[in-house]
């Protein structure tokens, strides 16, 4: 049972990690390959904070500034940039957070990690137990998804799309790309900080290796696989493969074959996404609209 | 209206702009002709903000705009096609239909959460306006499709259809009839000549003479980058200037 609640845990944290990066490669067309940075950026600065005796409410929402705030600064200098160049300064990004989690010892205890992160306290309620923690979780994805619902269909979410599909023409049509891009990347980035400290306090305990780029790629197999652009794809994607890998972990295999367990598993990822490219490109979900060719 | 003063635009040795000025004073439907490869393009791009000029000034409605960028100009009331169509594919026709509206409520963030009821309205009056024009260009039966399934043609007809929905002051058109068949041709000539009705000011870039002499008032002829006439279709059809740029004699 408490394997069963652990799992659910665990994906409803990705369903909202996914979510947020959603909005940004699904919706908006912004390949960010550093999103793991701001999940990072969440978890560590709310797990500092609380290990200081700062209230959960005050920490969360301090934490949440943050990734929005960093989104903002990374988002100026590397929004100016197109496609694939905006990629690799995300992706760069990505590594130089982990290495400041890394190297600042005196703030993040480098590579000892910080232990003993406090379960959260809402409103004077201690979400400590499995279920409770389970509620919680829920809870703030249920509240995440309806934020970004209301987002993506309204007249905003439209002009995201629009930039995403030939940002020459929307621009054209008046609508400042870059101010549009912007929003959306601290949007994304303020939702992965969440996931993140809703991670960092569920395993109450962090360190620099649980922020790397392998993270990114799987919150980003999630996306495609579950179906970008669709609201319904990150949800069903985090529930496919968080429970693959976790079951992974609790398979009761031989003692002299589990060494071989992590590097498979991220083999069977990479296959995973070239077969999906290959013959889904659109991943489990569609966008809706698409229609037989209307011809002449 | 619009008017242009000494623009001039090179990349790298090839001036693709020279010290070009134009006046289009208030004729109602402009024209703009010349070779391939004499500017006609660069000057649309460089009148939209696409890329700035070296030299020279572009006056709208007496506000300069040149150096603006392309949402800004926009924004002035300058909606442009392209000459190649770009639709958003993955988008619906009346989705790429209401992308159109200019400062619209809804698109801006914190008005989602405080101003619902007013982007509702909006949003219903936009649609309402949408409907009808995509029904005005006749691609209703397909206004829930994706734009990528649409034909080349039914793609101009689309974007002629968007730049209306904008509801701007002047609508520049990259060749509208380019690569179309002829009772297209004739469908968006109506058209055109609907909108202006309607109270729009167009500035047409386009090879087909029979679309330019039956629609355009004026007419500017570009060739390297420098106007060498204007003047009325019919005078401008038998300007030896332009017909040794057009036919080389």
């Amino acid at each position: 049972m408490d394997l069963f609640l652990h799992l659910c845990v665990m994906i409803i944290i990705y369903i909202i990690f996914a979510m947020s990066l959603n909005l940004e490669v699904g919706y908006t067309g912004l390949f960010n390959f550093g999103h793991v940075a701001f999940f990072g950026i969440g978890a560590y600065t709310s797990a500092l904070l609380t290990l200081q005796q700062v209230p959960f409410e005050l920490s969360l929402f301090i934490a949440l500034a943050m990734a929005g705030l960093w989104g903002f600064l990374l988002s100026i200098p590397s929004l100016r940039l197109r496609g694939d160049y905006f990629g690799i300064v995300t992706l760069g990004f990505g590594e130089i957070i982990r290495m400041v989690f890394q190297n600042e010892v005196w703030l993040t205890r480098g590579p000892m990690g910080l232990p003993g992160i406090p379960k959260p306290i809402l409103f004077s309620y201690r979400f400590a137990t499995l279920p409770q923690y389970l509620l919680l979780t829920l809870g703030f994805a249920a509240l995440t998804f309806l934020i970004l619902r209301i987002i993506l269909r309204s007249p905003f979410g439209r002009v995201l799309r629009a930039i995403r599909e030939d940002e020459v023409a929307a621009e054209a049509l008046g609508k400042n790309v870059f101010f549009f891009r912007i929003k959306s990347f601290v949007i994304g980035s303020l939702f992965a900080g969440l996931a993140g400290t809703l991670w960092g306090h569920y395993t109450t305990f962090i360190s620099p290796g649980d922020f790397t780029l392998l993270e990114t790629i799987l919150v980003l197999l999630i996306v495609v696989l579950g179906g970008k652009g669709t609201e319904w794809g990150p949800v069903l994607g985090a529930f496919v493969l968080i429970f693959f890998q976790e079951s992974l972990r609790f398979l009761r295999l031989p003692a002299e074959w589990t060494r071989y367990l992590a590097p498979l598993q991220q083999m069977i990822f990479g296959g995973l996404l070239i077969v999906l490219m290959i013959f889904r490109p659109e991943g489990l979900l569609k966008e809706k609209g698409r229609g037989s060719n209307a011809g002449n | 209206m619009l008017e242009i003063k000494g623009l001039s635009k090179s990349f790298g040795g090839i001036h693709a702009v020279s010290n070009c000025s134009l006046g289009l004073k208030d004729y109602v439907i402009t024209g703009l002709i010349g070779p391939n490869g004499s500017g006609k393009t660069t000057l649309f791009n460089l009148i939209t903000g696409s890329i700035p000029p070296d030299k020279g000034e572009i006056y709208f409605k007496g506000n300069r705009i040149d150096g603006h960028l392309p949402y800004k100009v926009a924004q002035h009331g300058i909606i442009r096609t392209f000459q190649l169509t770009r639709i958003f594919p993955k988008m619906t026709v009346l989705e790429n239909m209401l992308l159109a509206p200019l400062h619209q409520t809804g698109e801006i963030l914190w008005s989602l959460w405080v101003k619902r009821r007013r982007i509702r309205d909006e949003e219903k009056a936009y649609r309402e306006r949408a409907l009808g024009l995509i029904e005005t260009v006749g691609l209703s039966h397909l206004k829930d499709q994706f734009a990528e399934n649409l034909s080349y043609g039914q793609q101009k007809l689309l974007e002629l259809g968007r730049a209306f929905m904008a509801d701007p002051k002047m609508i520049l058109l990259d060749e509208p009839t380019a690569g179309i068949n002829p009772s297209l041709i004739r469908k968006i000539m109506k058209l055109i000549l609907k909108m202006k009705e309607s109270g729009k000011v167009f500035f047409i870039i386009e090879h087909n003479m029979g679309v330019i002499i039956e629609l355009c008032d004026w007419v500017f002829v570009l060739d390297n980058g420098e106007k060498i006439a204007e003047g009325k279709p019919k005078e401008i059809q038998n300007d030896p200037r332009v017909i040794e740029a057009y036919l080389g004699v």
